[in-house]
C-alpha cells in the first residue's frame, strides 16, 4: 500500500511536469550574435517570500528575442542592487553589456504588489564615470505600478516590452499569445485548440473535438479566433471569442470550407470555398455572412492572406502548374504573381510593415520557411528544420513562429526575420501544429 | 440469401485452401517439431481424431466474378503518387467492384474521404485531398453510379495513417477512402 502511494505520487509527478513545461523553448541557434545586457534580480522588500521574481521573465523574454543576451547572474558586479541611486559605477565599469535592468518589488497591501524599475545605458554610464554625472544622461526609463499577485508575468513581459523598445526602436512583442493546435491521435478526442501566452505559459483549451481543428486565425484585436472544425464531418469555419466562449458558424457550403484570415478591420474573413468545384478565395462578410468571389481559375485557389492596407490579398495558386504565391486586388480583381524562385512557394502572409513576404518554400524536396523582400525580390530560406509549414509572424515583425518535425513529431519553432535566431518549442502530449501569433495584446 | 451464404462460406474457404496449398511443406515441419516436443496443441486437437475434406463447388463466371469483386471491396483505400490525383489503373479494379456494386444496390451510399502527406501546408493539402476524393468520384460516376449516392470530405494531412514521415510513411497518406 505504501508502495503504491509512492508509484502513484511518482506517476503523478510525471504528469504533471511536462504540462507545465509544455511549451518551453530551447534555443538552438543564434545566441552569439545576441546583444549583452545585465538584468539584475529585482531586490524584493517584503518579509514573506517573493510570489515569483519578475526579472525571469524579462530575462527570458529578452533571452526569446533572439537579440539580446542576458548576462549570468552570477558575473554581475552588484546583486541586491534595486535602483541606480544604490549603483556602483566603478564596480560596473569592465562589464561588457549595454544597458542594466534593475528594480524593486514591495507589498503595498493584500495581493497588492509596487513594483518599480529602472533601465540604464551602461556604455553612457560607464564613459561618464569619473566625470560629472547627472543620472538623468544615463537612466533609459523608470516606472512605478502596483499590480496583484496575478499579474507578476504579465508585468514582467510589459516590462520587457520598455526595455526591447528603448534599445532598439521596436515595439517589444512579448505581451501576445499564441493559438495552435494540439493532436493526440491516442486520445478519445484527439483535437485541441489551444492558446498561451507567446512563451508558452498560461496554456488554456479553447475547444476539443474528435475531429480535426484546423488554420486559427487571430481577429485584429486579438479578440476572437477563427478556425475550421470538422465537427458535422464536414469542413466548417468558426469565429470563436476567447473570453465569452461564443461560437459563430460563419461558412458551411459543401466541401471545402477553409483558410480563414481576418480583414485588417476585423469585419471580413478571406476563406477558400469549393462549392462551385475547383477551390476559390472568397471574402465574407462576417455580420452578413455575404460571400464575394476574388479569383477564378480551373486550379486550386487558397490559403489567401491580406495586405496590411487590407486592399489585396495574396493566395497560393497552382495556376501555373505549381503552387505558388500570387497577389489580387480587391478593386480591380487583377493578379500578379509574386513569388518564382524554387520549386513551390505557399502559405504566404505580409510582414505588418509591408515590406515582406514570409512563406513555405519547397527546393530540391525540401520544405523550409522563407522570406522575401517585397521590393527587391530577393528570396531567404529561413529555416533548416524539417517540413516546415504554417509560419506566422509576430505583430511586430522580428519572429516567425511556425510548425515543424522534431524527431518524428510535429513541434512548433520560431526563426527571426533575419534566420540568425533559431528556437524550438518542445511538447509533452501529442503533436502541436498551426501556431498564430496574435496581435499586440 | 441462401445463395448469400455460400458466398460468404466460400469467401473464407477460398483463401483458406489457398493458404494451406502455398505453406504445405512449412506445415508439415511445423507438425514434426510440435510432435516430437509433444505440445500442447496436439494434445487439444486430439478430439475424435477425424479429418474432414471436400471439394470446391463449380461456379458460374458471374458468380466467380461476383466473389471477386466481394473479395476487391474489402480494399477501400486508393493510393495516389506525390502531387497527383489522378487515380492509377492499379486500382481500376478494386474501383469497378465498388462501382459495380453501388450500381446493383441504389439505395447504398458511400463517403469518399481524400487525404494528403504532410508535406506542404495544411490548407493546400485539403485541396489536393478533394481533388483526390473528387478523382475517385468521377471514376464511380463514369461508370454510372449516381452522383447522390456519393459524398465526398477532403482532410488533407489532418488524418494520417501513417506517422512515420518516411517517403513509404506518404505514400500510405496519400491516399482516398471509401467509407459506407
Amino acid at each position: 500500500m505504501k508502495n503504491l502511494g509512492r508509484w502513484l505520487i511518482l506517476g503523478l509527478a510525471f504528469l504533471t511536469i511536462p504540462a507545465k513545461a509544455a511549451l518551453d523553448i530551447v534555443i538552438t541557434e543564434g545566441v552569439d550574435a545576441a546583444r549583452p545586457i545585465a538584468v539584475v534580480p529585482f531586490v524584493w522588500q517584503g518579509s514573506t517570500p517573493m510570489p515569483q521574481q519578475i526579472s525571469d521573465v524579462v530575462m527570458s523574454d529578452l533571452t526569446r528575442s533572439g537579440t539580446f543576451k542576458p548576462m549570468d547572474e552570477l558575473g554581475l558586479p552588484q546583486r541586491n542592487l534595486g535602483s541606480l541611486a544604490q549603483m556602483d559605477l566603478k564596480a560596473w565599469s569592465n562589464v561588457a553589456a549595454e544597458a542594466v535592468v534593475m528594480g524593486t518589488v514591495k507589498p503595498y497591501g493584500p495581493d497588492q504588489y509596487l513594483v518599480n524599475f529602472e533601465l540604464i545605458d551602461l556604455v553612457k554610464a560607464q564613459m561618464q564615470s569619473g566625470g560629472p554625472q547627472s543620472a538623468s544622461d544615463y537612466l533609459l526609463d523608470s516606472r512605478e505600478t502596483v499590480i496583484s499577485g496575478a499579474q507578476f508575468r504579465q508585468y514582467g513581459h510589459r516590462i520587457s516590452d520598455i526595455v526591447y523598445e528603448k534599445l532598439t526602436g521596436i515595439r517589444g512583442a512579448f505581451l501576445t499569445r499564441i493559438a495552435y493546435v494540439v493532436v493526440d491521435h491516442k486520445a478519445k478526442s484527439p483535437y485541441k485548440l489551444m492558446i498561451a501566452d507567446y512563451d508558452g505559459y498560461n496554456e488554456q483549451m479553447l475547444l476539443r473535438s474528435p475531429e480535426p481543428l484546423m488554420s486559427p486565425a487571430w481577429s485584429p484585436d486579438g479578440r476572437c479566433l477563427a478556425y475550421v472544425s470538422f465537427e458535422n464531418k464536414k469542413a466548417e469555419v468558426f469565429v470563436q471569442d476567447i473570453y465569452t466562449q461564443q461560437r459563430t458558424k460563419v461558412t458551411s457550403f459543401p466541401g471545402i470550407n477553409g483558410a480563414p484570415s481576418f480583414s485588417p478591420d476585423g469585419k471580413k474573413l478571406a476563406i477558400t470555398l469549393s462549392k462551385d468545384g475547383q477551390p476559390e478565395v472568397y471574402v465574407v462578410d462576417i455580420a452578413t455572412k455575404a460571400i464575394k468571389r476574388v479569383t477564378n481559375h480551373y486550379a486550386i485557389d487558397t490559403e489567401a492572406s491580406w495586405t496590411p492596407d487590407g486592399k489585396a490579398l495574396i493566395f497560393t495558386s497552382e495556376r501555373g502548374g505549381r503552387p505558388q504565391i500570387y497577389q489580387v486586388t480587391l478593386a480591380s480583381g487583377k493578379v500578379t504573381r509574386l513569388t518564382f524562385e524554387g520549386e513551390w512557394n505557399l502559405g504566404g502572409s505580409i510582414s505588418p510593415d509591408g515590406r515582406s513576404m514570409v512563406f513555405v518554400n519547397r527546393t530540391n524536396g525540401k520544405f523550409n520557411i522563407a522570406r522575401m523582400d517585397l521590393e527587391t525580390r530577393f528570396m531567404q530560406v529561413l529555416t533548416t528544420t524539417r517540413l516546415d509549414e504554417s509560419p506566422s509572424i509576430a505583430p511586430n515583425g522580428t519572429m516567425v513562429i511556425y510548425g515543424t518535425t522534431y524527431q518524428g513529431q510535429q513541434v512548433l519553432a520560431a526563426v527571426s526575420m533575419d534566420g540568425r535566431f533559431k528556437a524550438r518549442l518542445p511538447v509533452g502530449q501529442g503533436e502541436v501544429k498551426s501556431p498564430a501569433w496574435s496581435p499586440f495584446l | 440469401m441462401d445463395l448469400n451464404k455460400l458466398f460468404k462460406a466460400m469467401v473464407v474457404a477460398l483463401p483458406i485452401m489457398a493458404i494451406s496449398a502455398c505453406s504445405s511443406t512449412s506445415e508439415s515441419q511445423t507438425d514434426a517439431t510440435s510432435s516430437m516436443s509433444g505440445s500442447e496443441s496436439s494434445e487439444m486437437n486430439a478430439g475424435g481424431g477425424v479429418e474432414t475434406g471436400g471439394v470446391a463447388p463449380i461456379l458460374t463466371p458471374e458468380e466467380q466474378q461476383r466473389i471477386k469483386y466481394q473479395e476487391l471491396r474489402k480494399e477501400h483505400i486508393i493510393y495516389f503518387d506525390f502531387d497527383r490525383s489522378s487515380v492509377s489503373s492499379d486500382f481500376s479494379e478494386v474501383l469497378n467492384a465498388h462501382g459495380e456494386y453501388l450500381l446493383e444496390h441504389p439505395n447504398v451510399r458511400v463517403m469518399i474521404e481524400g487525404h494528403a502527406d504532410e508535406r506542404g501546408t495544411p490548407e493546400y493539402n485539403i485541396a489536393l485531398g478533394e481533388r483526390r476524393a473528387k478523382a475517385v468520384a468521377k471514376y464511380l460516376q463514369s461508370m454510372g453510379v449516381l452522383p447522390s449516392q456519393m459524398s465526398i470530405v477532403s482532410y488533407g494531412e489532418e488524418k494520417p495513417q501513417d506517422f512515420s514521415r518516411t517517403d513509404d510513411g506518404f505514400a500510405k497518406n496519400r491516399r482516398a477512402v471509401l467509407v459506407y
